[in-house]
């Protein structure tokens, strides 16, 4: 199979006011792939992503998604892509069915609002708002808002923050399904765990500077090989799997 | 790529915008605030205003304790239904009623002495205004009416002719629901526009349509349709009701209600422009309402909308002249009342959209999307 990259990114640069804070990065991401881009709060990672999603200034650099320039066809790449924000908020007053009509609007696109809540498993939250909805629930909802335009692309911005060890595994069970539908997914975490079980390939982003970009497997590998040895023998299962084993795998309204 | 140009050019921005129209109409429709602001307080006043009828002068009066009854000026009296007689009203609460204005006079009226005429003691004060001056020149013509029939005189030297010019009557209800309809648009204008595009930035909700393709002008556009839509269907509701249940003169029946809806309409973009640059200004949701209250306040009180800004001291009287609720409420007047058409009122509605240019050049100005 021919690898086809669907993003370049080169020499992007993001100065603020007094704040530098993406330094000059390159990469690209490849169709189908689960991208992830690693970081602790502050990276530039959420910066980067906004420029790609063409919801934020570039200072400088090229960008092209889908083969689109993100200065000249941010439209264009908008009816591409899907785009889970940080934060976001919806019509408090309005409920779950009548947010996705919204956004099909929004898209021009006909949907089945029943079937699209089913996909992320919220078919019995129709009628509720998005204010009562617990915190995996809304980011299944907000995954379910991206998905409307059958996007080429989805962007998830930290979408696991927060979310207690079940609903982790059931955004990460979702998010493999859309890959799996044939969308590329890029998504920033600051859990290492989370990019190891679910990426394809990781850029680690530190203070604006991609610092490291492969497979998760190929950069243990180069640590291994550098010498690097873990201070205590790691045992056949942790204690996240303990929980989980105790508590269950299935999905909760948590 | 060809695929993907096919979908673009497809895209329709209105259908988007229509997406939105339909989300944020539902969402005022759930609103407390924009229902009871657009709905409910004019409803109330109507209500009030329109149960008061207006035209007749009530004059309320009482007798002192020892009044003759059994004379022709008191039949007269009590067989003119301007006078609402109190009876049995002893004199210290007489003194106290009309000291504070609840009574307009205390009639005393004696047999005199001497003949077979009477005496008639009229006690007014300043505390009920014209009322005492009407009561006493109704009885001064009832009088002269007795006066004359007593001396036998059937050609009184001159009788007065008069011709009412205003062929309709001008009840309460015709001044008093333009003035709330126009409040009503004032501050479902400017209270709903700014807390709408407030809370959309606060809350991310505008952040999410911007990585949806809708351009930024139809977001807000969408918005203000929603506003418009849901305002003039209040509108409509107070004019049919005010008309329906309370007579409220619609005097070329629908085109003046058409023209009253169009006129509202335009008054209602205005309004929203200062929604527009309250909500650009506002730093925080607290400082909504106080700046809100300075647009709106002045305008209630100052532009004619319980009474005419004729009352007003002289000095006031410039403030309400620049107003452009005072431009409003006089052209609604002038549609309804007078059946003024649109073309009749350009005036007035140079005035509204003197303002319209000026309120969103500054909305331009301070209009913030993040």
């Amino acid at each position: 199979m021919q690898i086809k990259s669907i993003i370049q990114v080169s020499n992007l640069e993001k100065k603020y006011e007094s704040f530098h804070a993406v330094k000059g990065i390159s990469f690209e991401v490849q169709e189908g792939e689960i991208f992830g881009i690693l970081g602790p709060n502050g990276a530039g990672k959420t910066t980067t992503l906004e420029i790609i999603e063409t919801l934020r200034e570039k200072s400088s650099g090229q960008v092209t998604v889908c083969g689109l320039n993100i200065e000249t066809q941010a439209n264009d790449i908008k009816q591409l892509i899907g785009v889970q924000l940080q934060a976001a908020g919806y019509y408090p007053s309005l409920t779950l069915v009548e947010l996705l009509v919204l956004f099909a609007g929004l898209y021009n696109r006909e949907i089945n609002p029943m079937q699209m809540l089913a996909e992320v498993g919220l078919e019995d939250k129709a009628k509720a708002k998005f204010k009562e909805l617990s915190g995996g629930q809304k980011q299944r909802f907000s995954i379910a808002t991206t998905l409307i335009n059958q996007p080429k692309i989805i962007f998830l911005d930290e979408p696991t923050t927060g979310l207690d060890p079940q609903a982790r595994r059931n955004l990460w069970d979702l998010i493999r399904n859309v890959r799996n539908e044939g969308a590329t997914v890029v998504i920033t975490t600051h859990y290492m765990d989370e990019a190891e079980q679910l990426c394809d390939r990781v850029a680690v982003m530190e203070a604006g500077k991609i610092i490291a970009l492969d497979t998760p497997d190929a950069l243990i590998d180069q640590l291994v090989a550098s010498g690097f040895e873990r201070k205590k023998e790691v045992k056949k299962a942790n204690l996240e799997d303990v929980f989980l084993s105790l508590t269950g795998h299935e999905w909760r309204d948590e | 790529m060809n695929g993907e140009m096919n979908n673009n050019q497809n895209y329709s921005q209105l259908k988007a915008m229509l997406a939105i129209s339909k989300a944020s109409f539902r969402s005022i429709t759930r609103s407390p605030s924009a229902v009871i602001f657009t709905l409910v307080f004019p409803l109330i006043f109507i209500t009030v205003f329109g149960f008061l009828k207006g035209g007749s002068v009530s004059l309320d009066v009482a007798l002192s304790p020892d009044c003759d009854t059994n004379n022709p000026i008191y039949i007269g009296m009590i067989s003119n239904p301007a006078f609402s007689v109190q009876h049995h009203m002893d004199t210290a609460t007489q003194r106290v009623k009309i000291f504070k204005g609840d009574l307009d006079a205390i009639i005393n009226i004696q047999k005199s002495n001497s003949d077979s005429t009477y005496n008639v003691q009229l006690y007014t004060t300043m505390a009920s205004g014209e009322k005492g001056v009407i009561v006493k020149s109704m009885l001064e013509h009832l009088i002269d009416k007795l006066n004359l029939k007593a001396a036998n005189i059937s050609q009184p030297m001159a009788t007065i002719q008069q011709q009412q010019l205003q062929g309709r009557t001008y009840e309460t209800i015709d001044f008093i629901l333009p003035g709330q309809l126009g409040f009503s648009l004032l501050s479902t204008g400017v209270f709903g526009t700014a807390f709408v595009f407030f809370n959309l930035r606060q809350t991310l909700v505008i952040k999410r349509f911007f990585a949806t393709p809708i351009k930024r002008p139809f977001i807000v556009l969408g918005e203000a349709l929603a506003r418009m839509v849901f305002a003039l269907l209040g509108a409509m509701f107070l004019i049919l009701l005010g008309h329906y249940a309370f007579g409220f003169t619609l005097v070329n029946g629908l085109t003046t209600f058409v023209d009253m809806i169009i006129l509202s309409a335009i008054g209602l973009i205005v309004f929203m422009g200062f929604g527009f640059v309250v909500s650009g200004i506002a730093k925080n949701e607290g400082t909504i309402p106080p700046l809100a209250n300075i647009v709106t306040l002045p305008q209630f009180l100052l532009s004619g909308t319980f009474f005419g800004i004729d009352n007003f001291p002289s000095w006031l009287q410039p403030v309400c002249k620049i107003l452009p609720l005072t431009y409003l409420n006089d052209a609604m007047r002038k549609v309804a009342f007078e059946g003024a058409g649109l073309m009749d009122i350009t005036s007035q509605l140079g005035v509204i959209l003197l303002w319209g240019v000026i309120i969103y050049f500054a909305a331009v100005k301070v209009f913030r999307w993040e």
